[in-house]
């Protein structure tokens, strides 16, 4: 007698914690075995590119802090970025410092919920609960300086909007002594921890010829043992002067892109540091009218002021024809902005890179004779955000 | 090649025909090619010891709707051993099918699948040409210029019917497109007279 063997389909999410958002992840399963994932995504697409290309420059940047929602102010960077260069305006020194400190906060921000729920999808639930606390705070100086906890809009083509408020900077500064600590102590919990080690390390592999093959970038690429940073390699605004490191791993398995996220953040911290300790006072924002909006104060006393605040918000700033293809060093990797401008006060096309895209695609070539359980912690070491995965 | 003018070179030199027009701005390099040499050139620039690009960054589309060639196939990459990004562009027009690139990147299968949900280009030999991010069912490509902003339908949960229903869109109100541009350029005579003073003082 012969026994009919048949492969299981399993459907993983969408409403799954472990999928870290809406992922729906098609498994087919040979007994606990994963012979093929196919992942279905676009159950967050909102349409971001669609709708950039209906709004002027300036009501662009908020739809960037709807993409990786974890790390709002990175986003917004590139996109700054972007028009910048092709304004050709020049940003104050002090508005490069006040973006590089909250691009690192947001990278600590990042780092901080994937390496913890990475903890959690593999069983560790203290971690979490320690490291959101840090977030608290972080999310704190997110709103002081502009008023929300998440989605930012602060960061503008020539600058920032406002100055940092009276305290921060000694807030931030005094962060940066406590949370090391904090970092240490999770690293006590995972770093040696038996459990968290048998889940991770040669979990995942990717080597490096295939890290460059799938269009991977950041921790992903990093993690195979490829020095790529682009803070380091094309640095934009004031990194230059910034001295930081970059954590490569050797395996390339969901434990060394672990252990470069915290290694990043130990780095992140030192550049906010820095960044700080070099801060001197002056403009946050391009001296240019056309672009920067006036004060308050001016609108008040000038009527060219005033003309040039209504101007600016209601048809907004052109930008001459041309396109450019801008990216930063996101906490999950290459974020681009390809941009085209048509001397009109809107983008022709804004095709945004998300290095998100990229990483969960090859979620087939990954998790292929894995077992199932090792889908949470391969999906969690590919630190996968929704927002910025189907935009 | 670590000078991005002696790259522009060798590529001319190299490709010769295959590429219709360079240019360097922004510190990154475009090419322009045919559609069917597209391979050809992907070849090249990946395996190329003088260029190496070997990273796909990223695929899409323009749309211009008014141009006979209507859309415009944009790729980008980057090459980590020479720190250089180059951007290859080809015209097509509507319905036209192009090659994919997937068997040289496997990391093109989700660009071109987005592409081809997002503006409705059809790749020749792609594994697996689905929709990707619209949901299941969807009709019409978003991102072309003649798509309506607001979609074609709107889903809602049926309370007679007990299922999700997709209904065509219905607006309380039209959405309006303010045309805020002006022609006004500010005052010149301002700006020449302080120019004066500068040269004056």
């Amino acid at each position: 007698m012969t026994k009919k063997i048949k492969n299981l389909n399993l459907n993983f999410g969408p409403q799954h914690p472990a999928a870290h958002g809406v992922l729906r992840l098609i498994l087919e399963l040979d007994g606990e075995v994963v012979e093929k994932a196919d992942p279905h995504i676009g159950l967050l697409h909102r349409g971001t590119e669609k709708l950039i290309e209906n709004k002027t420059y300036m009501q662009a940047v908020p739809y960037f802090d709807r993409l990786d929602y974890v790390a709002p102010m990175n986003q917004e960077h590139a996109f700054a970025l972007a028009t910048e260069k092709i304004l050709e305006i020049d940003v104050p020194i002090r508005a490069q410092y006040i973006r590089v400190i909250f691009c690192e906060i947001g990278r600590i921000l990042s780092h901080i919920l994937n390496v913890t729920t990475q903890a959690m999808d593999v069983g560790a639930l203290t971690p979490t609960l320690w490291g959101f606390e840090e977030r608290e705070k972080l999310m704190g100086f997110y709103e002081r300086v502009s008023g929300s906890r998440l989605h930012a809009n602060y960061f503008r083509a020539g600058g920032v909007h406002q100055d940092l408020p009276q305290g921060l900077e000694e807030d931030i500064a005094e962060f940066c002594e406590t949370f090391p600590k904090i970092i240490n102590d999770l690293e006590s919990l995972l770093t040696e921890n038996r459990i968290f080690k048998q889940r991770n390390v040669d979990i995942g592999v990717v080597t490096k010829k295939d890290a460059l093959d799938y269009s991977f970038s950041g921790v992903m690429i990093r993690g195979s043992g490829v020095p790529w940073d682009l803070r380091k390699s094309q640095p934009y605004d004031c990194y230059e002067q910034l001295d930081f490191k970059i954590p490569v791993g050797k395996n390339g398995d969901c434990y060394d892109r672990y252990l470069c996220r915290i290694e990043e953040m130990k780095e992140s911290v030192s550049i906010i540091k820095q960044c700080l300790s070099k801060m001197e006072k002056g403009p946050i924002k391009s001296l240019d009218g056309k672009i920067s909006p006036p004060s308050k104060k001016e609108i008040k006393q000038s009527m060219e002021s005033l003309i040039h605040h209504f101007k600016l918000f209601t048809e907004g700033y052109r930008v001459p024809k041309d396109e450019i293809y801008t990216a930063v060093e996101a906490p999950k990797g290459e974020f681009g902005v390809y941009l085209i401008s048509d001397g009109s006060n809107k983008p022709y096309k804004c095709k945004i890179r998300a290095p998100g895209f990229s990483h969960l695609q090859s979620m087939d070539y990954l998790i292929k004779g894995h077992m199932l359980a090792d889908v949470p912690a391969v999906l969690g070491s590919l630190d996968i955000v929704f927002g910025e995965v189907d935009r | 090649m670590k000078n991005l003018i002696d790259l522009e070179k060798k590529i001319n030199s190299e490709l010769t025909t295959k590429i219709n027009r360079t240019e360097i701005k922004h510190n990154q390099i475009y090419l322009e090619t045919d559609k069917d040499d597209l391979i050809d050139v992907v070849l090249f620039l990946k395996t190329n010891n003088d260029t190496k690009f070997r990273q796909l960054i990223d695929i899409t589309v323009v749309d211009y709707p008014e141009n006979n060639q209507r859309f415009e196939v944009v790729y980008l990459f980057l090459s980590h051993e020479f720190n250089q990004r180059l951007i290859l562009k080809y015209t097509i027009a509507e319905n036209e099918i192009i090659p994919s690139i997937t068997s040289i990147f496997p990391g093109a299968n989700w660009m071109e699948r987005e592409v081809f949900d997002m503006y409705g280009v059809s790749f020749k030999d792609h594994p697996d040409l689905r929709r990707i991010l619209t949901d299941y069912g969807f009709e019409g490509h978003p991102l072309r210029k003649d798509f309506p902003l607001t979609g074609h339908t709107e889903v809602r949960y049926s309370e007679d019917q007990k299922k999700v229903i997709n209904e065509p869109v219905k607006l309380e109100q039209n959405y309006r497109n303010f045309d805020y541009e002006s022609p006004w350029e500010g005052t010149k005579y301002i700006k020449e007279e302080l120019d004066n003073n500068d040269k004056k003082n």
